[in-house]
């Protein structure tokens, strides 16, 4: 249908690849957390099929941005504009953009008591989800039946909320630190999962696109990266090759990646 | 023994005692008269209340999956019978004249004098149940009981007594409930029981009055060795005032007792509700766990373990939601350790909805509404062990019932 739809019948997949619709906009975002100015013009394209990666030294607001896309009231948008295709949404409550299709990883989700894995991932499931499959690939089976994030180390929590997002099957996925805390053994695990959300091993065209936030990179030995972007102090700094970027990162680190756009 | 005598004297001296806890009721309000109700054979030749109003109370009316019934409106008993060998089920007058042995646990487990409500019930008519399980009797279905209140400014005066002889089980879920539009009532219920050596009793209680009615119940439990009480209380629904604070006794070595209680404070309700436990024996273990809600009511939250010889272990657990800013939850833990090595904690907690959790259910697409009903559903699932499968689907069946209407 959708291929149908973009005039890509059986056309050449190379041409298909130069019109990818734009699945995500975020317009000259500025954000203000609590009285205080995090991002100041944010500027992002993310189009049909493309994996981005996100860069930025501990509190240039990576996070921030997530926040905002998925639209907690907390994080409020003094300026700019986000679209999810032709739609603004910038003014949509979370679960309207959960349910348009952007989902979000949290580095740091809250425990609710009472409430179990099981049940959040139904709650959140499309039609015709094998719950029980997808928890035994990410290694979860036995935690089905516990509270949501309750006593979760930090490499299950990661498995979780990859489960919870696997099961909503977003459009947009939104990955903040998947790789943090997850030992070598379960950054397979993680690392397959995202492929999966990303439909990386899609041979059609893909129709998920994501934004992935990460400090080491090692996410991106399992999961290709199209662009790169380097965040810091609330502005995009520099956007391009994810793996040079990384490089370059690693080797003269984020404040000569600030100064190269100066 | 107590003479009768003597306990008529202390009744009489405690009739203007005021009950520590609760608003003071005038009992010269209430009138006892009531219609006499009559009895039938089999509850569903129940006239006068329907298979709704009675699965309102936790009771089936076919009396399926039930090893034995108990009704009581206002002050008549209308059925009573054990379907079960091992079980009896009589009104508590008739169990007396029945069973001389009887005199032995009238008010031996709760003090006729402990306030003006139990001198009432002792001065008054009253009735109740009298349940028991003869010595290793178990049975695979509850007992069901309902005291229901339908005369306008009754006061219900209810006496039970529940014996677990050695070495038995006996489950019972039990209802009390009002007429909805009851502009004033009042119910008192004394109810002692007695958890004979290894034996155990599960008791499940729902509570649905209404906007008028002030409710009184009074108990004592007197668990001896290796026998556990297991009581799971639930109110949400409307009430103008409710008073207790059960007491457990645990005089026999191994002793258990656990009380969970849910309770949910509509606007305008008024909720006292607290559970006690005394260890007196080695190796005797508690747990008190609430949860308690406010839509605008008013909650205390009670719990006191006393630990009076060393080798115990308790544990009491209190929390209370506030959903509704006029809305009061006291949270009044109390420990008392008499002896070395008693091990005993409590934590509790008040607060609001962590608004986190709220948006974390809505980024999976849940609305406001949705996500937050989620978490309230969530803090009163408290997991429940030792009730029977049969029990525990019952009591979610009952919770989800209370839910619907509650939240
Ligand atoms: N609720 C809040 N109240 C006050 N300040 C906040 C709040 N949330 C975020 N901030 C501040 O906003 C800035 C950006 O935070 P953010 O979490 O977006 O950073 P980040 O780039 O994700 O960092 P990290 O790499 O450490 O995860 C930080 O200085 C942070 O302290
Ligand atoms: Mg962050």
């Amino acid at each position: 249908m959708d291929t149908m739809r973009l005039g890509l019948g059986g056309g050449d997949l190379e041409e298909a690849r130069e019109d990818k619709e734009t699945v995500l906009r975020v317009e000259d975002l500025h954000v203000e957390v609590e009285g205080r100015r995090i991002l100041h013009g944010v500027n992002l394209e993310i189009k049909c099929g493309e994996t981005h990666v996100l860069f930025g030294p501990n509190g240039s607001g990576k996070t921030t941005l997530l926040m905002a896309v998925m639209g907690f009231p907390r994080y409020r948008v003094t300026r700019g504009r986000i679209f999810l295709g032709e739609e603004d949404i910038t003014g949509l409550p979370p679960h309207e953009r959960a349910r348009r299709g952007i989902g979000i990883m949290f580095q740091r989700p809250p425990t609710v008591r009472g409430v179990s894995l099981a049940q959040i991932v139904a709650l959140c499931s499309r039609d015709g989800v094998d719950v029980e499959g997808l928890a035994a690939d990410l290694n979860l089976g036995d935690f089905l039946s516990r509270d949501v994030n309750h006593g979760f180390s930090g490499g299950e929590i990661k498995r979780s909320e990859l489960l919870q997002l696997l099961a909503q099957d977003p459009r947009v996925v939104l990955l903040d630190e998947p790789e943090s805390g997850v030992d070598m053994e379960n950054l397979q695990l993680v690392g397959r999962a995202i492929r999966k959300l990303l439909q990386k091993d899609l041979r059609r065209r893909r129709t998920r696109c994501g934004l992935i936030i990460t400090h080491t990179g090692y996410i991106l030995d399992y999961v290709e990266a199209d662009v790169g972007h380097v965040l810091c102090d609330g502005a995009i700094v520099c956007s391009g090759n994810p793996r040079e970027q990384l490089e370059g990162i690693r080797r003269y680190g984020f404040e000569e990646c600030a100064r190269c756009t100066r | 023994m107590h003479t009768l005598r003597e306990i008529e004297e202390r009744a009489r001296a405690a009739a203007d005692k005021p009950a520590p806890y609760g608003s003071d009721l005038d009992l010269a309000a209430y009138i006892d008269e009531a219609p006499e109700r009559s009895y039938v054979d089999s509850l569903e030749q129940l006239e006068e209340l329907g298979e709704e109003e009675l699965a309102r109370a936790g009771v089936v009316k076919s009396g399926r999956q039930r090893s034995g019934s108990f009704v009581q409106i206002d002050g008549s008993v209308v059925h009573r019978k054990a379907l079960e060998k091992g079980l009896e089920i009589l009104s508590t007058r008739e169990a007396l004249e029945k069973y001389d042995w009887l005199w032995g646990y009238y008010w031996k487990a709760v003090a006729v004098d402990s306030d003006k409500y139990t001198a009432a019930v002792e001065m008054g008519p009253y009735e109740g149940y009298f349940m028991r399980a003869l010595p290793g009797s178990r049975t695979i279905y509850p007992l069901q009981a309902c005291l229901y209140i339908r005369e306008p400014r009754f006061v219900q005066r209810v006496h039970n007594i529940i014996i677990a002889e050695e070495g038995s089980e006996l489950h019972i879920i039990t209802g009390c409930a009002s007429e909805h539009r009851i502009q004033a009532g009042l119910h008192l219920g004394v109810s002692e029981f007695y958890v004979k050596k290894g034996a155990r009793i599960t008791f499940t209680m729902v509570h649905n009055w209404a906007e008028g009615m002030d409710v009184r119940p009074r108990s004592g439990i007197v668990v001896e060795e290796g026998g556990l009480f297991m009581s799971n209380y639930v109110v949400m629904e409307p009430v103008r005032s409710l008073q207790l604070y059960p007491t457990a006794r645990l005089v026999g070595e191994g002793a258990t007792a656990r009380f969970h209680a849910i309770l949910v404070a509509q606007p305008g309700s008024e909720m006292d509700v607290g559970s006690r436990v005394i260890l007196s024996a080695p190796r005797c273990s508690a747990e008190i766990v609430s949860r308690a809600i406010t839509k605008g009511g008013y909650i205390a939250a009670r719990g006191h373990i006393r630990g009076e010889v060393g080798g115990v272990r308790a544990h009491l657990e209190c929390r209370g939601l506030i959903l509704d800013e006029r809305g009061v939850i006291h949270a009044v833990p109390e420990l008392e350790g008499r002896a070395e090595d008693v091990d005993m904690s409590h934590e509790a907690a008040v607060g609001k909805i962590a608004q986190e959790e709220v948006e974390y259910l809505m980024a999976r697409g849940l609305s406001e509404e949705e996500a937050v009903s989620t978490i309230v559903r969530g803090f009163l699932n408290v997991k429940i062990e030792g009730l029977p499968p049969l029990l525990e689907r019952e009591m979610r069946r009952m919770m989800e019932l209370s839910e619907e209407k509650a939240l």
